[in-house]
């Protein structure tokens, strides 16, 4: 059994964690449907989509770890936090649901990321531009593909809709964190390390109303509900994820391939 | 419930960086053509293979039938002439 790591709390190295966490517990969840999907084209292409996602973890957990100055690599930032001290997004932990809800997900998530990329390859921190100019065009495939998916689930089969106007029900009320901006933020982005969420907010709707006219979705009000998992306080769900993610490496400590 | 019988079928056609041409590479199902592509993308170039695709719908592929093999093919056995091998390059030709 190891012991957890003492994360250095820093503005800038949780700012990057919130990206890199929420890539790296969204691939998690994506990974879940591996041998699953409904059909054998689309099981392969959720899992790109999860191993592109922890590509651009790991690049951003190694740059954490040397910003945070105390030794910490991918690994062990990956496997050996604790819950607090982990600060993706609520909706990336949400259980992966039905396939209707596992690509309005993919869709929200991937817009966010794809205009938070196209920032963040102005970033004041070279190593930081440099993961956005690679992970920049996965994203933009990412957004297509579950874009065009979401548009043909809801203007499909009455069931498809069903289920896709079900998962947009359950979804929307996580979105609004993805667009709150914080102390986190606010020294990022004067030290010029990328955008503060809200910058992302107005973007993000136009698009996604794009997708949803085409698809004839309409956007949910607002809800006052607001999750808080880039404060590091997660749903219920968040601990079973990391049972499963951690248990090798606590078990087996330093295990490699 | 089969998507097998739903989904029509498509041709894949990879054209690798190197390559000059389109070369067939395997089948697989789609919803619609967009689909087709984004699924080729996955499953036929995710080991860098390709930097173009291309995806027909197989049922619009006319193909020769096997039974005409012999009718078709067999005849071009004894004819070599047609093969520019008789025919003696000038020095000046490095290659051809």
């Amino acid at each position: 059994m190891t012991a957890s790591i003492q994360l250095q709390h820093k503005p800038e190295v949780q700012y990057l964690l919130r990206i890199g966490d929420t890539a790296l517990i969204h691939a998690q969840r994506l990974g879940e449907w591996c041998g699953h999907a409904p059909v054998l084209e689309e099981d392969i292409a959720l899992a790109n989509v999860a191993l592109d996602l922890i590509g651009q973890s790991r690049a951003l957990l190694t740059h954490a770890g040397v910003l945070e100055g105390a030794g910490h690599d991918e690994d062990q930032l990956a496997f050996l936090r604790d819950e607090r001290d982990y600060f993706n997004a609520t909706i990336a932990e949400l259980p992966r649901g039905d396939f209707a809800f596992t690509l309005l997900r993919n869709l929200f998530l991937a817009t966010w990321s794809r205009l938070l990329w196209e920032r963040l390859q102005d970033s004041g921190d070279a190593e930081l531009a440099a993961i956005a100019g690679k992970a920049v065009k996965e994203a933009r495939y990412h957004q297509q593909h579950a874009a065009d998916w979401v548009v043909r689930l809801a203007d499909g089969t009455p069931e498809s809709r069903r289920r896709t106007e079900a998962a947009l029900a359950t979804l929307w009320r996580y979105t609004p964190e993805l667009f709150e901006s914080d102390a986190v933020d606010a020294a990022a982005h004067a030290a010029g390390l990328g955008p503060q969420r809200t910058e992302l907010r107005e973007p993000w709707l136009a698009e996604i109303g794009a997708v949803f006219d085409e698809a004839g979705l309409a956007v949910p009000a607002d809800s006052a509900f607001r999750s808080t998992g880039t404060q590091g306080v997660h749903s219920e769900h968040m601990g079973y994820i990391l049972a499963e993610m951690q248990h090798l490496q606590r078990a087996y400590p330093g295990g490699v391939w | 419930m089969s998507t097998q019988n739903e989904w029509p079928l498509w041709e894949v056609f990879v054209r690798s960086k190197a390559g000059l041409d389109h070369k067939h590479c395997g089948s697989l199902h789609a919803a619609d053509a967009k689909l087709a592509i984004q699924m080729a993308r996955d499953v036929y170039t995710r080991r860098q293979e390709g930097v173009s695709l291309w995806v027909v719908r197989s049922d619009q592929i006319v193909a020769s039938d096997p039974v005409d093999k012999a009718m078709y093919f067999d005849p071009m056995e004894d004819k070599v002439y047609r093969h520019p091998t008789f025919y003696e390059l000038p020095k000046s030709v490095d290659h051809m």
